[in-house]
């Protein structure tokens, strides 16, 4: 029987890293995705797994990158600043296309900047980051429930394209506490013959790497990979649309805004404002085609995110700017309170966006 | 319900310690007594007794938290006046320790006062639908990594089984088998049992000593998780 239990977020995104079949977590810590790395410290010796604190976030990621070659299921987590630093290894294991899961909990930046809740590393995660051309998949859960889920799907999706994939959370979501369960928990397992696993002298030796000597076939190398993510791009992205039925005014909110946007939402019906939210739970594969077509129907968008304003650039660019485009916006670990929100509601039920 | 002079609550993380002893403190704010709550968390920068501090103001509870409290400096700081509840006999204290161990650390150095004076309750607050201490087991090894940790070694349990939002009286009650093993296993007598207030009603007569809990207002929860007759926000 699956139970229920009370999780953090970053206790569950642990567990179901634990379930998907992740033995080989490196990390470094940083506040608010602490309890992750406790989690798996407490966790992966009572499992024959391997819970590792690295020099530093350089150190952790290249680990990654290195189990991952060897074909493990791996994983680290960081905040906003580590991530930066992870920057590097990220670009690499892109580079080399090998799978892996990192997790970031964000905090509010630039620099050092903050602990508290924040979004603003949307672009970091979905416009690369690292050098080079290269994409990630980047999932935002919205629910304790959904840091399990995603997790699992993350593992599931890094392991079929050959890529990473990012959980894209906040301080918030890594710190709340939800009831949840992990029957839906769906394993998928692939062959890995690219793997280094030794040869054990029976077959040509397997090579994981980054540098190409001739630009030629770097030139085929990042065009084949391209196709895999058109791939990702058809098949992968992923959204939820609240109340859009009717709606004459789209929210776009994804993670912890979302939540507080539902009950935006909910307060403007309440006032006989026909207004929607879509959801993206994928940021990349960004559900375009659920954006398009919103904009055949409604009169505006409106953007809620804990930045400056950096998914709005997407819902113009996917919109192809058919429709006006708000911004409702707090930054800095501050959170758009739902009157905010439902005051931009209002607003641009007037016409002001 | 009789009280301590000094009254500690620690337990594994996110077992409801902060809450706990805001309502505590509340409860006995209520009865006329003279009450100061310190927040001792000196691991989780998230979701502190600071929150609650309006509601403290109002029923003229004083509160000792570290200043950095919800604040973006990240540092395990300890407020000077927490001295303040060991020393002043004649105000009720009550301390909120940090989680695990870790947060016990910074309990250690009231420890030889708070045993001199030895009019204290050293609570162990648990729920058992919580991952890591899913058995009695899992959780005695807390309640021993605890009271390694801090030198103090705990007095009594508080069974503070809950699933948030989707708690029902039936979730307390699926916990009382765990909680009496718990009992016997630690040779701790279980004080109190916590629940949301309405759920404390739904249990009226059967249970003893339900200490009912006003829970902080979450701007997160979603429209689905309010109560119907309730407003959205505010």
């Amino acid at each position: 029987m699956a139970e229920r239990v009370l999780m953090k977020g970053n206790e569950a995104i642990a567990e179901a890293a634990i379930r998907a079949g992740c033995r080989h977590y490196f990390g470094y810590p940083i506040t608010p995705q602490t309890e992750i790395a406790a989690y798996m410290a407490k966790k992966m010796p009572k499992i024959g797994g391997v819970f590792l604190q690295a020099e530093s976030e350089i150190a952790s990621i290249n680990m990654v990158y290195g189990a991952a070659a060897a074909g493990m299921r791996v994983m680290t987590s960081s905040s906003s600043p580590g991530i930066s630093l992870k920057a590097e290894g990220l670009s690499y294991i892109a580079g080399s296309d090998v799978p892996a899961l990192v997790v970031n909990v964000q905090r509010g930046g630039p620099g050092l900047g903050g602990i508290q809740p924040s979004q603003s590393d949307y672009f970091q995660a979905t416009k690369g980051g690292g050098h080079g051309d290269y994409r990630m998949i980047v999932l935002a859960p919205a629910s304790v429930q959904e840091m399990a889920s995603l997790t699992i799907k993350g593992f599931n999706l890094a392991d079929k394209y050959l890529m990473t994939s990012m959980i894209l959370a906040d301080g918030t979501i890594g710190q709340m506490m939800e009831p949840i369960t992990f029957e839906d928990a769906e394993i998928e397992t692939y062959e890995k013959p690219w793997a280094l696993t030794g040869t054990n002298c029976e077959r040509p030796h397997n090579i994981v790497n980054s540098l190409y000597l001739k630009p030629d076939e770097l030139e085929v190398k990042n065009m084949e990979r391209y196709e895999r993510y058109k791939l990702v791009e058809q098949n992968e992205p992923m959204w939820e649309e609240y109340m859009m039925e009717d709606a004459e005014l789209c929210v776009v909110a994804f993670g912890i805004a979302s939540r507080v946007a539902k009950n935006a939402v909910v307060a403007a019906r309440n006032e006989g404002i026909k207004v929607g939210l879509i959801r993206p739970i994928t940021l990349w594969p960004f559900p375009k085609d659920a954006l398009l077509a919103a904009a055949d129907k409604v009169k505006g968008f409106i953007s809620v995110e804990l930045n400056m304003g950096q998914m709005i650039e997407d819902v113009r660019l996917y919109t192809q700017c058919k429709k006006p485009v708000g911004l409702c916006s707090r930054c800095g670990g501050m959170i758009p309170s739902p009157e905010e929100v439902l005051e931009s509601i209002r607003k641009a039920q007037k016409g002001e966006f | 319900m009789d009280h301590k002079r000094l009254t500690l609550f620690a337990g594994h993380y996110g077992s409801g310690k902060t809450n706990i002893a805001v309502n505590y403190a509340l409860a006995l704010a209520a009865e006329g007594k003279k009450v100061c709550i310190a927040d001792l968390d000196i691991v989780n920068p998230y979701f502190r007794t600071a929150d609650s501090a309006k509601e403290l103001r109002q029923a003229g509870v004083e509160l000792v938290s570290s200043q950095y409290a919800n604040s973006n400096v990240d540092l395990p700081a300890l407020p000077a006046e927490a001295y303040r509840l060991v020393q002043d006999k004649a105000t009720f204290g009550i301390m909120d320790i940090g989680g695990d161990d870790r947060g016990a650390y910074a309990l250690g150095r009231y420890t030889p006062f708070i045993k001199e004076e030895g009019n204290y309750r050293m609570a162990f607050v648990d729920n058992c639908y919580r991952p890591l201490t899913r058995t009695p087991k899992e959780a005695l090894e807390v309640m021993r990594e605890i009271e390694a940790a801090c030198a103090l070694p705990f007095t009594c349990i508080v069974n503070n089984s809950n699933l948030g939002t989707e708690t029902t009286a039936q979730t307390l009650l699926d916990s009382l088998e765990y909680i009496r093993r718990l009992s016997e296993i630690s040779g701790l007598p279980v004080w109190l049992h916590t629940a949301r207030s309405d759920v404390a009603r739904d249990l009226a007569g059967s249970l003893e000593q339900v200490l009912p809990l006003q829970l902080q207002e979450r701007y997160f929860d979603l429209p689905s998780q309010k109560p119907a007759n309730r407003p959205l926000w505010g």
